[in-house]
């Protein structure tokens, strides 16, 4: 935690150096005038550089959209799609489903844990690598202490090339922004994944990492950018639900419960 | 409308496998329950007026209800913890959303995405209990979580061990005389000189929810519920009295591209408290 002295010194103004609203005069988003400076950016320009402080190029805009669209999945049976059809399900609003979907999607066997973890993974990789290191002992060392690598592999089928990653690669690869130390690393991995007795393809987790950090976004800046990576196909799958009956969406019958726990007792049986 | 209906095998297999909760559907209805049980109890038939919701939480996620002093324990932990109270950023969070007239399950969710935190959050008693339960927990690669507490279960914001965490800590060690509460109690002195920071509420709570067999994980989401009445009744307050009432805060726009440019517009850096209300 921090000490009483320095919470002293925060108090008072809000110190900020990210902006402020300064309402029927003007906005600042990290020092430029957002109606003067910025107002020809796209939303997911703004969006990176409020998060990075950079803008991007238009192929670099063009593939990180691309990372978006690739894996908008409006599938129902999701774990975070599902959050936001059972919103619709039970006629809550649209913000609290999806807020709630967006928050699930921090997910440890996928999401939002994978999402950081491999691109941790990848940025300290490279960093070893690069002073000497083999990236086969590392490889070895973090599935022995791990039991897994994010971002290789999926949870039902392990071994199956990830039907996202093809069509992000040629994209990367048109944009000229498939060549990086990064990316390579990421292959590298993969192949000794597959070759050991692993057996682990990468999937979307790891080739977006790998192509996020090329760009020059820290693990950080990345997992950030990525936050929304599943919310288009989330408001479909809400909507869905409010097409559907109240309550009639996934609805589960009293035989679906298969209960495994203690048999009947009675408190003063103790 | 032609759909394909399920079939017994289909809904055997997708259903739901759970220790905690069995059902018996109406004879003319399986979408309604005439008897719930919990983990082997008649919720509606025999644990309602027989015992208390705290007993019943243990019973949850435990298996088994409360001996008398895990019950008072634990009574005792959802009143120490009920209200951080308004300076807490937990509830300051579900203020925020209660003052701008935001939905009520906004103001819980906003109390707990900020109450999960890693720093004097739930967090931080899943980093304690883990630490507790384990003496040599894993080290952490960059996650989701920050910035975990050095000391978790201690913290330098006070001086010296604040009155209501001692009286807290007292209270359990009282039920809880053998464990990692009393021993908390007997060495706090020392432990506290050790870790280089006085022991903090979310210490106290560690402790005991470790010596009233909860995991990390289960103590985690205890602590996570347990604030929520207070975070919902100042949220409420607040949404009564309205924003005239609640601080909007000054700022300093460090950044300012006017300022840059015309040292005059100096003065636009300090917003008046209510200025950006939108």
């Amino acid at each position: 935690m921090t000490s009483p002295e320095q919470l002293a010194a925060h108090h008072g103004p809000l110190r900020s150096r990210v902006g402020g609203a300064f309402p029927g005069r003007r906005a600042v988003f990290r020092g430029h005038d957002l109606h003067r400076d910025l107002k020809d950016l796209s939303w997911l320009n703004l969006y990176l550089f409020g998060i990075t402080g950079r803008r991007f190029n238009d192929d670099e805009l063009r593939l990180l959209d691309a990372i978006w669209t690739y894996t908008s999945y409006p599938d129902t049976r999701l774990w975070n799609n599902r959050v936001a059809a059972l919103a619709g399900s039970t006629r809550s609003s649209g913000a609290l489903g999806i807020a709630a979907a967006l928050a699930v999607s921090e997910a440890s066997i996928y999401g939002g844990q994978i999402i950081i973890a491999i691109a941790d993974f990848l940025t300290r990789a490279k960093a070893r690598c690069d002073a000497g290191e083999t990236l086969a002992n590392l490889v070895a060392a973090h599935m022995h202490s791990h039991r897994g690598m994010p971002g290789y592999g999926r949870p039902v089928r392990r071994m199956d090339e990830d039907e996202r990653n093809g069509p992000l690669l040629t994209l990367a690869a048109k944009a000229g922004l498939a060549d990086g130390p990064h990316l390579q690393l990421a292959r590298d991995i993969e192949t000794i994944l597959v070759a050991g007795r692993w057996r682990m393809r990468m999937n979307y987790a790891a080739l977006t990492a790998a192509l996020s950090l090329d760009l020059g976004l820290s693990p950080r800046d990345h997992y950030l950018y990525m936050l929304p990576v599943f919310l288009a196909g989330m408001p479909p799958c809400y909507l869905d639900a409010l097409d559907r009956p109240a309550g009639a969406t996934l609805p589960l019958s009293c035989e679906q419960i298969h209960y495994t726990g203690p048999p009947r007792r009675r408190l003063n049986e103790q | 409308m032609n759909r394909p209906s399920a079939t017994s095998t289909e809904l055997q297999a997708e259903g739901i496998r759970t220790a905690i909760w069995d059902e018996e559907a109406e004879p003319d209805n399986p979408f309604v329950a005439v008897r719930s049980y919990c983990r082997g109890y008649d919720v509606f038939g025999e644990l309602l007026g027989a015992v208390s919701s705290s007993d019943y939480l243990y019973l949850l996620l435990r298996g088994e209800l409360p001996d008398p002093a895990a019950s008072t324990a634990l009574q005792i932990l959802a009143v120490a913890l009920a209200n951080p109270g308004p300076r807490d950023p937990s509830v300051h969070a579900a203020m925020a959303a209660g003052v701008g007239g935001s939905t009520a399950a906004s103001m819980l969710m906003a109390a707990l995405a900020v109450g999960a935190g890693s720093q004097g959050g739930a967090r931080e008693v899943f980093d304690a209990m883990a630490s507790l339960q384990s003496n040599a927990p894993p080290p952490r690669p960059t996650d989701i979580w920050p910035e975990p507490a050095a000391t978790p279960g201690f913290s330098d914001q006070a001086r010296q061990c604040p009155l209501p965490v001692r009286q807290t800590l007292a209270r359990l060690t009282a039920l809880l005389p053998e464990g990692r509460t009393a021993d908390l109690h007997a060495r706090r002195e020392a432990l506290e000189a050790e870790r280089g920071a006085p022991l903090a509420l979310t210490g106290v709570v560690a402790a005991a929810l470790t010596d009233l067999g909860f995991s990390a994980e289960e103590g985690e989401m205890l602590y996570l519920l347990l604030r929520l009445p207070g975070a919902a009744a100042h949220a409420l307050e607040q949404k009564r009295q309205g924003f005239r009432h609640f601080p909007f805060f000054s700022q300093i726009v460090e950044d300012d591209p006017d300022a840059r440019t015309n040292p005059d517009h100096a003065d636009n850096l300090v917003a008046n408290p209510g200025e950006a209300q939108p």
